[in-house]
């Protein structure tokens, strides 16, 4: 589906959604750049992905610090292009707006959408350079439904959504895409420290009746980067067992 | 020519195909050559770190032809 030998970057892409989107390209012969502020888990995930038969590099990156980002985008381009950027970083901080303090608003903000503004900012260029790339930000349905308690984290990723339409609107001409994928309710180490009751009760929202995996986010990000998706921009793809329609 | 020229010429040339002899000193940017505003930012973009000079974006509607853009950097080099 992907062609061979192509220059990635997974941001967040040693745990959870970042992680098996990591592994999904790691079939297709890749070089695969993954950020993340830890390392933990990284030499089993390096070891996988090489015997996928890609090679991967791991940099200690804080998206949200633009200077740092600048850098370490540098650093790969000196060498190498970018051909698909994945903008998974993120994080959560949960609280009712009335007890959200101010560090749990700017902290989201600034890792979920500074963080994707960073990234696609110091890359952008080098694939107009080149007359193509594509960049694929992973939002949530969360941004398009809202939820209670996630003010913050919903703000964020609608923003990622309105940024990821105007991107695509201003960089369509130098045959870059960009979209977005709303992923709804994924197994991850953090779901899944939800009690069944809460699971159960999810789940009867989704149509499909059962919470995500990961490699259904990470199946649609190769799709989206493919030449199979090479008509599809500024979209956002839900992937959410039909939970929002 | 100058050096100026030369690598505004070039920058047209490598980064938008345009034919070579197209460019003069009057030709529209954007009329002439086809240019469109990611074009101009790239442009302005590697004049900046060339010749270690800034063009403010309010600038950028000024500077319709080549030899706008030539004229104003050899302005600010101070030539």
């Amino acid at each position: 589906m992907l062609n061979k030998g192509l220059n990635i970057l997974v941001t967040g892409g040693v745990r959870g959604i970042g992680k098996a989107i990591s592994l999904a390209f790691s079939k297709y012969e890749s070089n695969i750049y993954i950020w993340d502020i830890n390392d933990n888990g990284f030499d089993e995930l390096k070891s996988t992905i090489e015997s996928n038969g890609s090679k991967v590099f791991f940099n200690k990156v804080n998206i949200a610090d633009f200077a740092q980002v600048e850098k370490a985008v540098n650093d790969i381009l000196e060498s190498n292009n970018i051909d698909i950027v994945i903008n998974n970083a993120g994080i959560t901080k949960d609280n009712l707006l009335m007890g959200m303090k101010e560090d749990e608003w700017d902290s989201v903000i600034t890792v979920n959408l500074k963080g994707t503004f960073n990234v696609s900012k110091h890359i952008i260029r080098s694939m107009i350079k080149k007359r193509s790339g594509c960049i694929i930000n992973i939002a949530s349905v969360i941004g398009l439904m809202g939820n209670k308690g996630q003010a913050n984290y919903a703000a964020s990723k609608a923003g990622i959504i309105g940024f990821t339409k105007s991107l695509a609107k201003e960089v369509g001409s130098r045959n870059i895409r960009v979209n977005a994928i709303a992923p709804g309710f994924i197994e991850t180490e953090m779901t899944l420290k939800l009690s069944e009751d809460v699971i159960k009760e999810y789940s009867k929202m989704i149509p499909l009746k059962r919470m995500g995996k990961a490699d259904d986010v990470a199946d649609l990000c190769v799709f989206l980067a493919s030449d199979m998706a090479k008509y599809i921009t500024g979209q956002v793809i839900n992937c959410d067992g039909g939970m929002l329609m | 020519m100058s050096k100026v020229f030369e690598f505004v010429k070039t920058l047209l040339v490598e980064n938008m195909q345009i034919d070579e002899s197209k460019i003069n000193m009057d030709a529209n940017i954007i009329e002439d050559l086809g240019a469109d505003s990611l074009d101009i930012m790239d442009i302005v973009n590697d004049i900046e770190k060339e010749f270690n000079v800034t063009i403010p974006q309010d600038q950028y509607e000024n500077l319709r032809t080549v030899g706008d853009v030539v004229n104003f950097v050899e302005d600010k080099l101070g030539k």
